[in-house]
């Protein structure tokens, strides 16, 4: 990328993040309540999107070739370990990180 | 002078739990884009514009990729949705604080706003004033650790193969505590399986753009069963 695609990259991430912040507040008051469909969207959303950033993390993993992918699923089983453990956000990427660091500079 | 003062000193309080988690998560962004060849300009400017976190460790990966922008626009969109939800819950809170309402919209991150959507603030204190500061605290730990991060990834002398995963680890924790929340896992799945099937189908670099579409589709298609097993709660 050039130095003006990345500017252009950031804005439109920015731009985007505006949009959904600012739009409740100017087409929707309490006297005009929200489309229903809208409302369910955002309630419904998150956690489809969350799964698809897990994968779209994962997306550049080729399971044929290399170490087949095993530290990530590795490391990705021991986060949900640590998590489901200490339910402590910080504790469970860190651990996982450091985990995944530790195989793929020493084990695969 | 002493009405904003005494506003921040109640937000402050509030506002520590951030300071822990926004340090952290701040840090290995700003050393994840110095590691990823990005200058430490780049996670200031981009923490400092962007102000959501989960946008801006995609972005980061975006910017290494080829130049995509309606890919980006339309995955930030989705990415940042759930903000839609947060400001409808703020329509009336957000009332009448003036000129401030401006930067409490833009600054309505997902920790800014739980602050703010759930705090008892006492009547002593402005309202306008305290939810400023709430917003601003967080603004600026997120920005103080992304920029410190980035200045310090060129410090670090050790070996960082493998840090990239700091992003994944974080999408699993927030995936898996979205899945605790819910007693039925339609839209989970929908994502998992929608993505999954596009990138088997696509190949990672164009698999983006149909899973969106699919990921709005099944999760419109699935309105009935996911608000029946919502209601259940």
């Amino acid at each position: 990328m050039t130095l003006l695609q990345r500017v252009i990259t950031i804005a439109l991430c920015a731009a985007a993040t505006m949009l959904t912040r600012f739009l409740p507040f100017l087409v929707f008051s309490s006297k005009k309540p929200l489309p229903k469909y809208i409302g369910y969207l955002g309630q419904a959303l998150p956690a489809a999107i969350f799964g698809m950033l897990v994968v779209y993390c994962l997306k550049d993993v080729d399971v044929l070739g290399g170490s087949h992918g095993i530290p990530e699923l590795i490391g990705i089983v021991f986060t949900a370990v640590l998590h489901l453990w200490k339910r402590n956000m910080l504790i469970s990427i860190a651990g996982g990180t450091v985990a995944y660091m530790l195989l793929v500079q020493f084990v695969f | 002078m002493l009405m904003i003062k005494k506003a921040f000193a109640a937000a402050f309080p509030k506002t520590l739990p951030i300071l822990a988690g926004f340090s952290f998560l701040g840090f290995s962004y700003g050393v994840y884009m110095n590691v990823s060849g990005f200058s430490f300009v780049y996670p200031m400017l981009m923490s400092l514009t962007i102000f959501g976190g989960s946008l801006e460790f995609v972005a980061a990966a975006m910017l290494l990729g080829s130049f995509a922008p309606l890919q980006t626009f339309l995955m930030a969109l989705l990415i940042q949705a759930r903000h839609l939800f947060y400001g409808i819950a703020m329509l009336d809170r957000y009332k009448g604080t003036g000129l401030k309402k401006l930067y409490l919209i833009f600054g309505m991150c997902d920790e800014s706003f739980s602050i703010n959507y759930t705090a008892d603030i006492p009547p002593d204190i402005d309202r306008g004033w305290f939810m400023f500061a709430v917003t601003l605290l967080n603004h600026f730990y997120w920005v103080a650790g992304a920029t410190l991060g980035g200045i310090a990834g060129s410090l670090i002398t050790f070996n960082t193969e493998g840090l990239e995963f700091v992003m994944t680890a974080m999408f699993t924790v927030i995936f898996l505590e979205q899945w605790l929340k819910e007693k039925k896992h339609y839209t989970a799945l929908v994502g998992v399986l929608s993505s999954a099937a596009c990138l088997l189908i696509f190949g990672s670099e164009s698999f983006m753009i149909p899973t969106m579409v699919c990921i709005l589709c099944f999760v419109t298609l699935l309105r009935k069963p996911v608000e029946r097993s919502v209601g259940k709660k």
